[in-house]
């Protein structure tokens, strides 16, 4: 948790830096002041009062979405905090998801995009509960999980699961496959403790690993091995819902083909739901239903897979959009190339957050938030091309 | 950054008035005072002893309880008066201003000795990994911090001083029976420290040599370095260039424990080499219960060791660009 | 590749390749397959069974231990090790002299004393003649006592090794109660972050940087001025090495604590609804335990040399029991100094012996558990 709040702010350092170099700082600095008095004038700073974070309004969902969805989130936030005074109340925050809400139906696949940095692993990790969210709803499975502590949560762990981006530093060094991909099984209780081996071993060929790896330990094998090491633990224990964490992005192309079709396969198999979270636009085109687009933290736009990819309304997915290669060497594209990079979520833009780079920009985007809003059935976009009301 | 530093003077503070408490409780868990001991030893001449010994403990807070003797201490402290040594009744500060040159000049020469030779001898080892330059440097740097220092003394003492008679046996700064000033005195008193130069120096080697070796050893099987090779730098080029200026990075570290160090004096090997450097005056004022000069010297050093620490954090921040301080 | 054996831990160095090095951390892993089993994994699953007899699988435990047995250095200081302390405490049972017997066989010894005095003018004197069997003191190396005697006529030998029981069983003693406190304190600060941590490594932050020698004069002055003698002022000691010494194991302690609560396969665990009593034992600790042993091996050696200091100073173990440090004070007498350096030369040895094989087997299990580290 801390590094990614490091490695932000070090991209924001990165940035400021940059910007000095071209000279680019919009308005003339003030008298610089002393560093010291800025410093000692933090530490007695009033703290931003809890209350401001839950300045939302959300209605229950209804029974019927209860029932369609598996999933419900209403204005999730996480903010982690930067700055403290003196006596370690936050003054400052990053947020890393800002007011997000979505849905996902049983057994279908929400896909997420943005670029690195945008907030996705921390949504997908915060609405998991791995991370204490900071304001927000959850509904899962029809239950409301939003107040439930560590222990409660433990009882719905085995409903929802996650694969890591990381294949390496997510499989415990010390453990045999055998071990790490049974520990759950032995935990929750899945099959009887006679069975456990038969059991894994089974789920071990059915995700393309052999029966002879049981007893050996992780660092004997490859990324791709390992990332299927790490979907047998999480579909061990029957899960109804999983995210998966950028699970291709470590594994060479010819690779991320074989995981990808596994887990559509395990998918069609099991009835699972699934969150899946990349940067690649075209692995998510291939594996979702549903897809939502992050910039800095919050949801800009969230449609079924063909709309967003053909009727994109956000200025910023078409921009990705134009980005992604077509297999055609005649097709000739508008290429919509953004300025600059992505702006620190610890110090976002005012109004619209994509206003700095935002192709499209009006006057109104640079102090007014644009609403997130539905525009047609399951089409939902926060933009001020738009009509607001 | 300055919130950082803020917030390291803050902890430091803390930490330095930790120590002092921790010290001067320690002392008053002594069952019986040396004030008493000292005037109870003249109850011949001066019959009112006990009169003089009650003012005097009353004059350090030792009638008080801990906690307001501590603070009794610490006022006078932070006025800068430390008091008197209980042993001669010399002002305390003045009694460490007496002592500490002798004892830094020692540590300034070993802490120099001691760079040039592990330095070179760490990117040698680490260099030549496995050969058999690296296992001889090993074994040798180690045998250095396995040997108890009053031990390595004695037998040097026993070798050099008694059998050979190149230094004079009955130790001291200088020779008992020497009369001169101006450069003799410089040369009798430089021959004396050489014994116990060469003696901190060789248990002081092993340390840096190690932490040098490792560093090096994580810094040359760095992909850069491979790349470099590829290239076809010059392999001298590759250890003093590249590899040597990160390996820096981690040693400025050290400069931590080198600030104390130099300051602090060794109480064995100047209480072995009869040197009354600080190292020695502290070895007797604590066994004999001498409150304020351990109380001045253990502060000093505690001071020391703070900033040490504190300047080597702020010093890696500048050298190494990667580290951010505050998080 | 000399074997297969080797193949398979050879390739564990490369445990945690880079993430770019994706092809070459695939080549590796095609290696640690020899080339047979390539071949006989795409054959019937019968003779993969096979296969996997022949090919061995080594655990991390096995790999180390693989690993620490090939460096010299290392196996020579366990060595050291095992013969120190199998001599130290065995070696006594054999001689029916103790740490504290005194040898009287240093020959007769004639004091006499003439008394002359004058009666009515003759002179008398009186000779007054006392036969006393004395001590045999400071004797040079014999086959009875091999490394002669101490300047009270007792045998060096027997107290070097009486002396080494101590020393030696003072460090292990010291050392674990160090950990155990560390790993708590340490464990307490880590896991549970926030105040209690702040209070636990401001408290560390204060130990270390009192100075130590310094401090534990003071201890031991205050031992000595309080009378606590004999056995008790050896327990005495141990403790206040362990008060002044557990603080590096807390920081590290909670140093790999924060950082494995980072590691992806703790959120793993985490998500997987592990109970705490389980995440901590069985994830937590073994993560640990490395650093520990390590960390435990090399403060061994320093403890020895710590409490061979304060008992050279007299302030450590007191007289008549014996340690290798307070059997050196010998060598604060010129004499003995000059002469007879069979009574302060072998505790000597037996010290730097005893810190050396310490540090060498430390160093050995660190190269041994961190595979980064050897190439």
């Amino acid at each position: 948790m801390k590094e990614q709040v490091q490695e932000e702010l070090q991209e924001q350092a990165q940035e400021q830096a940059q910007a000095e170099v071209k000279g680019e700082e919009a308005p003339a600095a003030p008298k610089k002041e002393n560093p010291f008095v800025v410093g000692a004038k933090k530490l007695f700073q009033a703290g931003i009062p809890r209350a401001s974070l839950f300045d939302y309004e959300s209605a229950p969902p209804t029974e019927e979405e209860l029932k369609e969805n598996i999933l419900i989130v209403n204005h999730l936030k996480k903010y982690f905090p930067v700055e403290t005074n003196l006596i370690g109340q936050p003054i400052r925050y990053l947020k890393a998801v800002d007011d997000v809400s979505l849905r996902i139906p049983y057994g279908k696949t929400l896909g997420v995009v943005g670029e690195s940095g945008c907030g996705k692993t921390t949504l997908g990790r915060t609405l998991l509960g791995l991370y204490d969210k900071t304001a927000g709803e959850v509904y899962f499975d029809g239950k409301d999980i939003t107040k439930y502590g560590d222990r409660q949560m433990n009882t719905i762990r085995k409903d929802m699961q996650v694969i890591f981006q990381d294949p390496y530093s997510s499989l415990s060094p010390r453990f045999t496959v055998g071990g790490i991909i049974g520990e759950g099984v032995a935990v929750h209780k899945i099959v009887p403790h006679k069975e456990i081996k038969d059991y894994v071993v089974n789920l071990m060929e059915r995700c393309g690993l052999q029966p002879q790896y049981y007893e050996r330990y992780p660092y004997e094998f490859s990324g791709g091995q390992r990332q299927r090491i790490c979907i047998a633990r999480a579909l061990a224990v029957k899960p109804k819902f999983v995210v998966c964490d950028e699970p291709v992005s470590a594994l060479d192309v010819s690779i991320q083909a074989q995981i990808l079709n596994l887990l559509r396969e395990l998918q069609k198999e099991m009835q699972l739901a699934y969150m899946f979270i990349s940067h690649d636009l075209s692995v998510v085109q291939h594996v979702s239903d549903d897809v939502g687009v992050m910039y800095l933290g919050s949801m800009v736009e969230c449609g079924s897979t063909e709309r967003i990819f053909n009727n994109p309304m956000h200025p910023y997915t078409k921009s990705l959009l134009s980005a992604v290669p077509v297999p055609d060497p005649r097709s000739k594209r508008e290429r919509i190339i953004l300025q600059g990079s992505i702006p620190s979520p610890a110090n976002p833009p005012s109004g619209c957050r994509f206003h700095t780079r935002c192709p499209e920009c009006m006057e109104i985007c640079k102090t007014q938030t644009p609403v997130y809003r539905e525009y047609e059935a399951g089409h939902s976009c926060a933009c001020h091309l738009y009509p607001q009301e | 950054m300055f919130k950082y530093i803020v917030k390291r003077i803050l902890i430091s503070i803390i930490v330095i008035f930790g120590v002092t408490f921790i010290t001067y409780a320690l002392f008053r868990l002594m069952p019986d005072s040396y004030v008493y001991t000292k005037f109870a030893a003249q109850s011949a001449t001066n019959p009112n002893w006990q009169e003089q010994a009650a003012r005097v403990e009353h004059l350090y807070g030792l009638d008080l309880d801990v906690f307001a003797g501590y603070f009794h201490w610490l006022g006078s402290a932070l006025q800068g008066d430390f008091g008197y040594s209980f042993i001669d009744g010399a002002s305390v500060t003045e009694k460490i201003k007496d002592s500490l040159p002798i004892s830094f000049i020692m540590s300034l020469i070993v802490t120099v000795l001691q760079i040039g030779i592990a330095l070179p001898l760490g990117i040698k080892a680490a260099v030549n990994q496995y050969g058999p330059t690296d296992y001889i440097t090993t074994v040798f740097t180690m045998l250095g911090i396995s040997l108890p220092s009053f031990f390595f003394s004695g037998i040097v003492i026993k070798v050099f001083a008694v059998d050979l008679g190149w230094f004079d046996a009955s130790l001291g700064l200088q020779s008992s029976n020497f009369i001169g000033s101006g450069w003799d005195l410089f040369w009798n008193q430089a021959w004396h420290l050489v014994l116990p130069i060469f003696v901190s120096t060789v248990l002081s080697l092993g340390g840096l040599m190690r932490y040098t070796r490792t560093n090096m050893l994580e810094v040359l099987n760095a992909d850069y370095i491979r790349t470099a090779r590829a290239k076809g730098v010059k392999r001298r080029s590759i250890i003093y260039k590249h590899a040597f200026k990160n390996t820096a990075i981690p040693l400025v570290t050290m400069f931590s424990g080198i600030l104390a160090g130099l300051f602090c004096g060794s109480m064995i090997i100047e209480q072995i080499f009869g040197i009354q450097g600080i190292g020695y005056q502290s070895y007797v004022a604590t066994t004999q219960g001498d409150i304020p000069f351990v109380m001045a010297y253990n502060t000093f050093i505690a001071v020391l060791t703070v900033l040490g620490i504190f300047l080597s954090d702020i010093l890696y921040a500048i050298v190494d660009p990667r580290v951010k301080l505050g998080n | 590749m000399e074997n297969k054996e080797m193949g398979i831990s050879e390739d564990s160095e490369n445990t945690k390749p880079v993430l770019s090095e994706g092809e070459t951390a695939e080549t590796a892993s095609a290696e640690t397959v020899p080339a047979e089993a390539v071949s006989a994994e795409a054959e019937t699953s019968a003779e993969t069974e096979d296969l996997s007899e022949r090919v061995k699988i080594l655990s991390p435990a096995r790999l180390v231990l693989k690993r620490f047995f090939r460096s010299k250095l290392s196996v020579i200081g366990l060595v050291t090790l095992l013969v120190l302390y199998l001599v130290c405490f065995i070696g006594p049972l054999f001689s029916d002299m103790s740490y504290d017997t005194v040898d009287l066989n240093g020959g007769e010894n004639t004091q006499s004393t003439t008394i002359t005095y004058t009666v009515d003018g003759e002179d008398y004197t009186m000779y007054d003649i006392t036969y006393t069997a004395s001590i045999n003191r400071n004797a040079y190396p014999s086959a009875q006592h091999w490394l002669g005697t101490d300047e009270n006529g007792r045998d060096v030998l027997i107290r070097v090794l009486y002396g080494g029981q101590i020393s030696l069983t003072i460090g292990i003693v010291v050392v674990v109660l160090e950990t155990i406190v560390g790993v708590i304190l340490g464990g307490l600060a880590g896991y549970f972050g926030k105040w209690v941590d702040q209070i636990i490594m401001r408290i560390v932050d204060i130990f270390y940087c009192i100075p130590q020698m310094p401090i534990l004069l003071i201890c031991s002055a205050i031992l000595q001025a309080n009378e606590v003698n004999g056995i008790a002022r050896i327990y005495w000691l141990c403790l206040v090495l362990v008060f002044f010494g557990w603080s590096g194991t807390a920081r590290l302690v909670r140093g790999q604590i924060l950082s494995l609560r980072e590691q992806e396969f703790m959120l793993a665990e985490r998500s997987m609804g592990v109970p705490a009593r389980r995440k901590i034992f069985l994830h937590l600790i073994p993560n640990v335990l490395p650093l520990l042993i390590v960390q435990m091996t090399l403060g061994l050696g320093g403890i020895i040399l710590t409490e061979s200091t304060l008992s050279y100073l007299g302030l450590g173990v007191p007289i008549p029991y014996a340690t290798w440090g307070n059997i050196i004070q010998a060598l604060r007498d010129f004499n003995t100094l000059q002469y007879h350096f069979h009574i302060w030369g072998p505790p000597g040895i037996c010290i730097m012996l005893a810190v050396l094989s310490f540090n060498f087997v430390g160093d050995g299990l660190r190269d041994a558990f961190d595979p980064k580290m050897k190439k």
